[in-house]
C-alpha cells in the first residue's frame, strides 16, 4: 500500500500560523490609536464600576444580600447561610480581592449585555444574520479560552483589561442565544394579535415581544454571569487581579492552603450570584 | 353594481394566496384548471386559496367554513393585511387594501378591524385590563381613557371584578371573553373571528354563541366568522360560505344552503350536523336530589322525596351499584304494607353511560318516565340525565 494512503502526505501542507500571525501584527500596527482608545475606555469603565463597588462596606453588601435572598425565597434560613458564606469570604482575609474580582465580572457582563442583547433580538428578526452569527458564537464558546489570551495581551496589555476583553469574548453567546431563542419561540398568534391591533414594529418588540422572551433572557443573563466567573482564573494568567490571581500564586507556591482559600471563595460568590439571579427569573415567572 | 354593491364593507375580488418561490408556474397550471395536489407535486407551491370572491354586508355576521386545511383562516387574514394576497383584490369601504401606505394600514387595524384569535393570542405578562387596552395602548389613548373604555367591555362580556387577574387564572371560556374585550375596545367597523370558541368545551361554547349574538345586536358589529362547525355556521350565520381546498363552493343563508346544497359536498357537511356535534352524556349529566340505599327503610325515601318535592328516588346497594326506581305511589304502597320494599323498586330501566353521545340517548329519552341513570361500566351509579337536558342539547 502506499505511504500516502497510511499517513496523510506531508505534500498538502497548508500554513496558516504566519497569516494569522501577520494579521495580527498588521493590526496592531495600523490600528494602535484605535486599541489605545478602546483600552481607555475599558478602564474608565472598569475604574466606574470598581468604584460604586468599593462604595458598598461590607457590611451593607451582606446586609443586601440577606434582605434580597430573603425577599425572594421567603426562607429566613436560606437568607442567613448566604450571608453567613459571604462573612466567610471576609474571615478567610479575601474581602478585598473578592471586589476586585467583582469589578471585573460585573464589567464584563455589562458589556455583554449591551452587546449580546440588541445582537440577539437582531438576529431573532434575520435569518441571514442568524446564520453569520450562529457559527461565530460557536466558535467563541467552544474555542479553549487560551488561545485568545495571548492576543487580547498583544492588543491591551497585561491586567485587568485584557481580562475584561476575554471574559465577554467567553461569556457574551448565552446572552444572544437565549435573547434569539426567546423573542422566536413566543406564540406566533399572540405576536399576530399584536400586529393585527395596529401595533408598529418597535411596539410589538417592546410590548410583546421582548416581555413574553424575558424569562428565557434572564436565564441568558443568568448564564452569562456565570460564564464570567468561570473566567476568573483563566484571566489572572495574564495579570487579572483578584481571586484568581491568588489561585495562581498558590499554585506557583505550591500553597495548596492559599489556592483552595481562594477557590472556595470564588464558589462562593458563584452559588449566592446564581441563586439571586434565579430568584428574580423565578418571581417573573410566577407573575404570569 | 353601484346599487347592490352600495352596503357591502368588505368585498374580496378574486383572491389568491400561493406559498412557495416557483408561483408564476403555479398561476399557469391554475388557469389550465389543474388541481391543488397537481401543482404542489409539479411546482412545490402551496395553493391556499384559489380564486376567491364574495362581500360583507355592514351589519351582518358573515361565516366561512370549512374543513382544517380549505384556507379560511388564510382568507380571513387577507382581510386585515395579516397575510397579502398573492394577487386579487380586497376592498374595505371601497378603499383598495394593498394601496395603503404603511401608517394608513396601521391606521386600517387600530380604527377599523379587531380580530379573535382561536388560542385566544393573549399576552400572559399582562393582566386583563391591560390586554383588553392593548388596541388603543398602541393607538396613543391616555391610560385613563383606555382603562375607561376597557372596563365597560370587560363588563360587557362580564368579568368584571377579574379585571386585575392574570391570564393563568382565566378558564378557557374567560380567556376567550377577554379576546372579545380586547376586540371590541378599539370601536372596530368589522371583527375578525378566526374559530374562536373552537378550544372551547361545547357547554361553553354555547353559551360564548350566544353572548356574541347578543353582543352583536348591542353594537350591530359586522362580523366575519371562521369556523368548521356547521351548527354554529347555520346559529350564527346571515350569509355561510363553504369552503373546500381554497375555493369557495357555495355562499348563501343557512335556510337556502340546507334547502338546497349545491354539491354532494355540501350536502355531506349540512349532513355531518348532528354527528359533528359531539357531546357526552357526562357533559349534561346532573346528581340526583333523591338517592337512597337498597338498605334504607321506606320512611326514609319517603321523607327525601317530600323534602325535594319529587315523586321517585334512585336506589343504589352499599356499592353505588345501580338498583333501580323507587317511584312514590310503590312506596306508599310498601308503607301500607301491601308489598314489600324489594318488590317496590322499579328494576330492569334503561341505563346509560358517560361516554354515550346524546344523539344515539334521544330515542331512549323521548319514551323514558323517569331521568335515565347513568352508570359506568362497573354498574356504578353515576348520575342522572333529564329528557329535557337530551332534547336541549340537540337544538
Amino acid at each position: 500500500m502506499p505511504d500516502w494512503l497510511l499517513n496523510f502526505p506531508d505534500t498538502i501542507s497548508l500554513n496558516i500560523q504566519d497569516p494569522i500571525n501577520n494579521a495580527i501584527d498588521y493590526v496592531l500596527i495600523h490600528w494602535e490609536a484605535f486599541f489605545d482608545g478602546f483600552s481607555a475606555f475599558l478602564r474608565a469603565l472598569l475604574n466606574a464600576v470598581g468604584a460604586v463597588i468599593n462604595i458598598i462596606p461590607w457590611w451593607l453588601l451582606i446586609a443586601l444580600v440577606f434582605v434580597l435572598t430573603l425577599k425572594m425565597t421567603k426562607k429566613p434560613a436560606r437568607a442567613v447561610f448566604y450571608a453567613a458564606l459571604l462573612f466567610f469570604i471576609g474571615t478567610i482575609g479575601l474581602w478585598s480581592m473578592m471586589y476586585q474580582t467583582l469589578t471585573i465580572i460585573i464589567t464584563s457582563v455589562l458589556i455583554s449585555l449591551l452587546l449580546g442583547f440588541p445582537l440577539g433580538i437582531l438576529i431573532s428578526f434575520s435569518k441571514k444574520s442568524y446564520a453569520v452569527v450562529r457559527p461565530v458564537l460557536d466558535t467563541m464558546q467552544t474555542m479553549p479560552s487560551f488561545v485568545y489570551l495571548i492576543p487580547a495581551v498583544m492588543f491591551f496589555g497585561l491586567g485587568n483589561n485584557p481580562a475584561v476583553i476575554a471574559t465577554t469574548i467567553y461569556a457574551i453567546p448565552p446572552i444572544v442565544r437565549l435573547t434569539c431563542h426567546g423573542i422566536q419561540q413566543v406564540d406566533a398568534e399572540v405576536v399576530e394579535a399584536a400586529k393585527a391591533f395596529g401595533s408598529t414594529k418597535i411596539q410589538t418588540l417592546v410590548k410583546v415581544q421582548i416581555p413574553q422572551a424575558m424569562p428565557t433572557i434572564m436565564t441568558g443573563v443568568n448564564q452569562t454571569i456565570m460564564m464570567a466567573i468561570a473566567m476568573v482564573v483563566t484571566c489572572s494568567m495574564i495579570g487579572a487581579r483578584g481571586l484568581g490571581a491568588e489561585v495562581i500564586s498558590g499554585i506557583n507556591r505550591l500553597d495548596s492552603g492559599r489556592g483552595f482559600a481562594a477557590g472556595i471563595a470564588i464558589v462562593i460568590i458563584a452559588i449566592v450570584i446564581d441563586r439571586l439571579t434565579q430568584g428574580i427569573f423565578k418571581k417573573d415567572g410566577d407573575a404570569q | 353594481m353601484k346599487t347592490s354593491d352600495s352596503d357591502a364593507i368588505i368585498k374580496v375580488e378574486n383572491l389568491y394566496k400561493l406559498y412557495g418561490s416557483n408561483k408564476a408556474a403555479a398561476r399557469k397550471m391554475l388557469s389550465r384548471g389543474a388541481s391543488k395536489e397537481e401543482i404542489a407535486k409539479a411546482t412545490g407551491v402551496t395553493v391556499a386559496v384559489n380564486d376567491i370572491s364574495f362581500s360583507v354586508k355592514r351589519g351582518e355576521i358573515y361565516v366561512l367554513i370549512g374543513l382544517s386545511g380549505s384556507g379560511k383562516s388564510t382568507v380571513v387574514r387577507c382581510l386585515n393585511m395579516l397575510n397579502r394576497p398573492t394577487s386579487g383584490k380586497v376592498f374595505f369601504d371601497g378603499n383598495e387594501l394593498e394601496t395603503l401606505g404603511k401608517k394608513e394600514l396601521l391606521k386600517f387595524r387600530r380604527e377599523n378591524i379587531s380580530m379573535v384569535f382561536q388560542s385566544f393570542g393573549l399576552m400572559s405578562h399582562r393582566d386583563v385590563i391591560s390586554n383588553v387596552a392593548y388596541g388603543l395602548e398602541v393607538r396613543g389613548v391616555k391610560k385613563e381613557e383606555r382603562e375607561r373604555r376597557a372596563m365597560e367591555m370587560i363588563a360587557m362580556v362580564g368579568l368584571e371584578g377579574w379585571e386585575r387577574s392574570s391570564i393563568a387564572s382565566l378558564s378557557g371560556g374567560m380567556r376567550q371573553r377577554v379576546g372579545l374585550a380586547r376586540a371590541l375596545a378599539n370601536d372596530p367597523d368589522v371583527l375578525l373571528m378566526d374559530e374562536p370558541f373552537s378550544a372551547l368545551d361545547p357547554l361553553v361554547r354555547r353559551d360564548m354563541q350566544f353572548e356574541l349574538l347578543t353582543i352583536q345586536k348591542k353594537l350591530n358589529k359586522t362580523i366575519v366568522f371562521i369556523t368548521h362547525d356547521i351548527n354554529e355556521a347555520f346559529k350564527l350565520g346571515n350569509t355561510v360560505s363553504i369552503m373546500k381546498d381554497g375555493r369557495i363552493i357555495q355562499t348563501a343563508t343557512p335556510e337556502e344552503m340546507a334547502a338546497n346544497p349545491a354539491d354532494a359536498y355540501v350536502e355531506e357537511f349540512i349532513n355531518s350536523a348532528d354527528k359533528s356535534q359531539i357531546y357526552f352524556v357526562k357533559h349534561i349529566m346532573q346528581t340526583p336530589d333523591c338517592l337512597i340505599h337498597s338498605r334504607d327503610g321506606v320512611a326514609n325515601a319517603l321523607q327525601q322525596m317530600k323534602r325535594n318535592s319529587l315523586s321517585s328516588a334512585y336506589v343504589v346497594d352499599d356499592d353505588m351499584d345501580f338498583v333501580g326506581i323507587l317511584p312514590l305511589d310503590q312506596a306508599m304502597r310498601v308503607k301500607a304494607h301491601e308489598i314489600t320494599f324489594p318488590e317496590a323498586i322499579v328494576r330492569d330501566l334503561p341505563t346509560t353511560t358517560p361516554e354515550t353521545q346524546i344523539a344515539d340517548l334521544f330515542t331512549i329519552a323521548a319514551n323514558a318516565k323517569y331521568p335515565i341513570a347513568v352508570v359506568d361500566e362497573n354498574n356504578r351509579f353515576c348520575g342522572i340525565v333529564s329528557k329535557a337536558a337530551v332534547i336541549g342539547s340537540l337544538t
